[in-house]
């Protein structure tokens, strides 16, 4: 039998516990004696801790305990860095809870822990807090400035400055025929996650153990940070993954809540409980995006790409988290995008500066360079009077150059290179889907007051990020099998694709496997989590690993049984059978489990195309989606429903961040953004024509299922091509955006300066 | 974001509501539908001692068409409004103008009555009673008066409503079927408080010339406003291209709008001018 689960629409297994009300989510735990923690966060964004009176809140009846950074000896620790741990960030690292300074808005003083969530937050109003202004850090031009510093002992509020570098782009661009300069910004996003944040931990004092539930993304790695931290063995923590509402890249990673609530419930001996709420979570889960470029690009007459140069500036907040140098390391990695771009001098500049600290958000740095790299573009095409299209086209790699390097970052020594596939096959698709050749006559057309207009942006993804996955496979007593998954679940589907990586390599109906465990660290013995669109060609290849070794593991059992060679014995579906028709039940190696990994330190790009036909009103600055289409190529499709939603919903929160989000502060780092009312999400009447196309028509090399990494390409490409689509439809006014988002009144004041540019 | 501490009351009379509210010394609190009073309580920005709940109180939930008008009790909730087929002749800019209120799940909870005492300068609500010259009726401990929209609003999320008040009704005088009418407002989200909001209406005179403008603005201040200078623009005039334009301007001349994290002022001020604009443009359509 030769399965072909892998390719099917199969529906999400996970789908029927979540519609019947069944899924189960930390907040869903409530064991005896559970005490809830509240948070008293930082209303100063910069300033001296002189005291904290916890009196009065103790006071409260309900009201167990505050625990502050005085009650930490030695210190509160230090939370590390995951991702780049370079020794330059280490002054720049978060404590668990402030103890000296405050340094954003929202930055943890004290936890409260409290019978109920109501009366913790009543004692929150009875601590009183007396902390001396300092100068705050408003901007990432303000903390060039040095004049006010979040960190004294660095001397300096930039962290770092990653360099990429490829070819000579000095000399490229000295003999130069075409060269523009260009600023252009981003706004400042965060992956909102619909469930917030939470974390509950219990102590076994009897046992010494730990056990911590709301665990994601990365429980393996957020384990050895909370062991050393706590001091613990590693094997005396167990961290739980549960059902999670969205993850985006900022759910899971080790957050300062990680270590205080562990801490708690050691501190107090009782379960304690603390769950997230929306103002919260908009100003302590990791910011992201808020970048501004000032760069030049180089072209010969014909439009080919010579060279990129310049400077990024990224906004970092107060402190550099877990994976808070990856967009800043990413959007001068990535400025060139699928484009052939033999020169590359870009410097990325990390600023700290009075707000919440940031960390990844699905399409880390891609969707910020993609914006920069697309708008230009357009202009030069404008500029050198080329088709907007034929100068993609002209641009695009070529299947044949690749493996294509790009370019170089130092300090961390990253040389990287696109793996395979036909970028300009996608581009075509593309352009074929959304009708581009009759449609786009209507570019700049005003119809019934409505101005049309029309873009096309190419876009690349990383995925596949190592350096190991692991999965382990087992005999259930029904000899039906269990397969337990080092990957987390964040929402992806994992228990239902993972499933069918396993059915097919088993050869066996995808009923058979019960179960698809993930996450949790007693599952394997070592995992890596979800992040960097790595699930499917890390884990699934980890499966497929495991079932060599699973199946060389029952034959190795069968002939020990049936005294016969290992070599002799074929695997059923769910028998075991051997020489002379002797054989039996697979439920008999009840218990048996084999593990297998996958290692890997190349990752895989998966690519594509977006275009959109828009319409712009052009007194309100109202824009409206009349088609979008984004084609994209993930080497091979695992499952084509679960794969749409993700490039339909990474496109929607791209548009999000296009049209609609931009967590704000005033000069004086004061938050203002903290409802749903003040960062506006997309909701469900704002983006509704929106399709996609998937295909797998150039694999991978560089694993074995030929998968790429599938579950950002949607958001890559939304900023830099609406952006392109606003300036084509008002192209009358002469309007360039320059900046994200795209709000009523930026594109208002656009089409004024141009009226008053016409009228001079 | 859990409630404070309060106590909770759910009278079933207005006088013992009233009473109620009265023992408080100003620190008791009428809730309705909650849409907006909840997320305060939520936030604490608003921590009352006491809750007095109008849920039970008879008679607050009717729609009322006579020949004087159309009196929405201060229970009627958004949605009774979308589903009553008579106000679609009897107060028809009513009901454009309370089909942007917000998303169904509100709809289905906020009260007339609610928007009216939480006064929010972007809320339709008020901006219709300022509109068309409403009178809100209320009841407290020393009786019962009727108190003129203009008279009411007095800032953001500030009335002339007193701390034992309770509003009973929103009186909208009588609406002619030959009256000529258009609401418009935007906001970056459907359903969204709107950055401006117009309603207007005027009453065409045998010759076709406009009379008795009306024109309300709503986000652009911190209360919702009459604009008299653009009524004047209308009244007398046949509402063509001409007038249109002047209205708008005086429009964006009249209004003072404020900044803030969704929008400019001058994007503000710009955006009433062309809202009068269109909407001026449907009324005459």
């Amino acid at each position: 039998m030769k399965n072909t689960f892998i390719g099917a629409p199969i529906e999400r297994r996970e789908d029927l516990r979540f519609l019947r009300g069944r899924g189960e989510y930390v907040d869903d735990l409530a064991p005896n004696g559970v005490l809830y923690a509240v948070i008293l966060r930082s209303s100063v964004a910069h300033g001296r801790i002189k005291s904290i009176d916890t009196a009065a809140a103790l006071k409260i009846p309900g009201v167990h305990t505050v625990i502050t950074a005085k009650d930490m000896p030695g210190g509160p620790p230090i939370i590390p860095m995951r991702l780049q741990p370079l020794p330059e960030f280490k002054p720049f690292e978060q404590p668990v809870i402030a103890h000296d300074k405050v340094r954003y808005v929202g930055e943890p003083l004290a936890v409260v822990l409290a019978t109920s969530a109501a009366i913790g937050e009543d004692a929150l109003e009875a601590i009183a807090v007396e902390i001396d202004d300092l100068d705050p850090v408003g901007s990432r031009e303000a903390a060039a400035k040095n004049k006010s510093l979040l960190f004294e002992p660095a001397g300096s509020n930039r962290s770092l400055v990653f360099h990429a570098r490829k070819g000579d782009a000095d000399a490229a661009f000295a003999n130069a025929p075409y060269v523009r300069r260009e600023r252009l910004k981003t706004g400042r996003h965060y992956g909102l996650t619909m469930e917030p944040r939470g974390v509950m931990a219990e102590w076994d004092a009897a046992k010494g153990r730990l056990t911590v539930s709301g665990a994601a993304k990365v429980p393996f790695f957020n384990r050895r940070i909370l062991a050393k931290q706590i001091g613990l063995p590693e094997d005396s923590i167990e961290m739980i993954e549960n059902d999670v509402g969205g993850g985006y890249g900022a759910r899971g990673e080790f957050y300062p809540e990680d270590f205080l609530i562990p801490f708690a419930a050691r501190h107090v001996n009782r379960p304690v409980k603390w769950i997230e709420d929306r103002r919260e979570n908009l100003m302590a889960m990791n910011h992201a995006r808020e970048t501004e470029a000032d760069i030049e690009i180089a072209c010969e007459r014909d439009g080919t790409i010579i060279g990129l140069r310049g400077e990024v500036h990224t906004d970092m907040g107060a402190y550099m988290r877990t994976n808070g140098a990856v967009g800043a390391r990413n959007v001068v990695q990535f400025m060139a995008g699928p484009y052939r771009v033999p020169h590359v001098k870009l410097d990325s500049l990390l600023w700290m500066t009075n707000k919440t600290p940031v960390g990844t958000y699905r399409g880390p740095g891609r969707f910020e360079s993609s914006f920069y790299i697309e708008r230009l573009l357009d202009m030069v095409a404008e500029d050198l009077g080329i088709d907007r299209v034929d100068l993609r086209r002209r641009n695009l790699v070529a299947s044949a150059e690749q493996p294509y390097p790009i370019a170089s970052v130092q300090p961390t020594n990253a040389n990287d290179q696109y793996d395979s596939g036909d970028y300009r096959e996608a581009l075509e698709r593309c352009l074929t889907e959304i009708g581009w050749a009759e449609k786009s006559k209507l570019q700049g057309k005003l119809i019934d007051g409505r101005y049309h207009g029309f873009a096309v942006g190419c876009f690349v993804e990383g995925g596949a990020a190592g350096p190991k996955e692991s999965a382990r496979l087992a005999v259930n007593d029904d000899g039906t099998i269990t397969v337990f998954m080092g990957s987390s679940a964040v929402g992806q589907g994992v228990e239902t694709v993972f499933a069918q990586i396993a059915a097919d390599a088993l050869e066996i109906p995808m009923d058979r496997i019960r179960h698809v465990y993930h996450g949790s660290t007693n599952t394997v013995s070592d995992g890596y989590g979800a992040y960097h669109s790595r699930s499917i060609v890390m884990g699934g290849s980890a499966v497929l690993d495991a079932t060599k070794n699973f199946h060389a593991a029952i034959r190795e059992a069968g002939a020990k049984k049936l005294g016969c060679d290992a070599s002799d014995i074929k695997i059923g579906e769910d028998r075991v059978s051997g020489p002379g028709g002797k054989s039996f039940a697979l439920a008999e190696l009840a218990g048996l489990t084999a593990e297998g990994a996958f290692l890997n330190h190349k990752h895989t790009y998966s690519y594509g195309t977006h275009a959109a036909h828009i319409t712009v009103d052009a007194q309100l600055g109202e824009v409206r989606i009349v088609d979008y289409v984004v084609v994209q190529d993930v080497g091979r499709i695992v499952n084509p429903l679960t794969l749409r939603g993700q490039v339909i919903g990474s496109l929607v929160q791209g548009l999000g961040g296009a049209m609609l989000e931009h967590l704000q502060y005033d000069d004086h780092g004061q938050f203002l953004t903290g409802t749903l009312a003040d960062y506006l999400l997309p909701t469900a009447g704002d983006f509704p024509n929106l399709r996609c196309f998937v295909t797998d028509n150039h694999p991978s090399p560089i694993n074995p299922l030929g998968a790429k990494g599938a579950g950002e390409g949607g958001i890559v490409a939304a900023g830099g091509v609406m952006a392109n689509a606003v300036a084509n439809a008002l192209q009358s006014f002469g309007a360039q955006p320059r900046q994200l988002p795209l709000t009523p009144t930026y594109i208002w004041e656009l089409v004024q300066a141009g009226q008053r540019q016409a009228a001079e | 974001m859990k409630l404070p501490p309060f106590e909770y009351a759910c009278p079933a009379t207005l006088s013992e509501a009233v009473a109620l509210l009265a023992s408080h010394d100003g620190d008791a609190k009428a809730i309705a539908g909650g849409q907006s009073l909840m997320p305060m309580l939520a936030f604490r920005v608003a921590s009352p001692s006491l809750l007095v709940d109008l849920r039970k109180l008879p008679g607050l939930n009717k729609i009322a068409i006579d020949s004087d008008g159309v009196k929405l009790g201060a229970m009627v909730r958004w949605r009774d409004i979308e589903d009553d087929e008579r106000l679609k002749t009897a107060h028809p800019l009513l009901k454009a103008a309370i089909a942007h209120v917000a998303h169904y799940q509100i709809r289905n909870r906020g009260t007339v009555g609610g928007s009216i005492a939480h006064a929010d300068p972007a809320a339709e609500m008020p901006g219709i009673a300022m509109t068309c010259d409403a009178g809100i009726a209320v009841t407290g401990k020393s009786g019962s008066r009727v108190i003129k929209a203009a008279d009411f609003f007095l800032g953001a999320l500030t009335t002339a409503l007193e701390p034992d008040e309770i509003i009973t009704e929103i009186r909208l005088p009588a609406w002619p079927q030959s009256r000529r009418f258009g609401f418009q407002e935007f906001a970056r989200r459907r359903g969204d408080f709107a950055m401006a909001g117009v309603a207007l209406y005027y009453d065409p005179d045998p010759s076709g010339k406009a009379s008795n403008a009306h024109v309300g603005v709503i986000g652009v201040g911190d209360r919702p406003q009459r604009l008299t200078a653009v009524e004047a623009a209308i009244n007398g005039n046949t509402i063509d291209e001409a007038t249109i334009a002047r209205a708008a301007a005086a429009a964006s001349a009249a209004v003072e709008p404020q900044q803030d994290i969704h929008a400019s002022a001058a994007y503000r001020r710009a955006l009433t001018g062309t809202l009068v604009e269109r909407a001026l443009k449907i009324a005459a359509a």
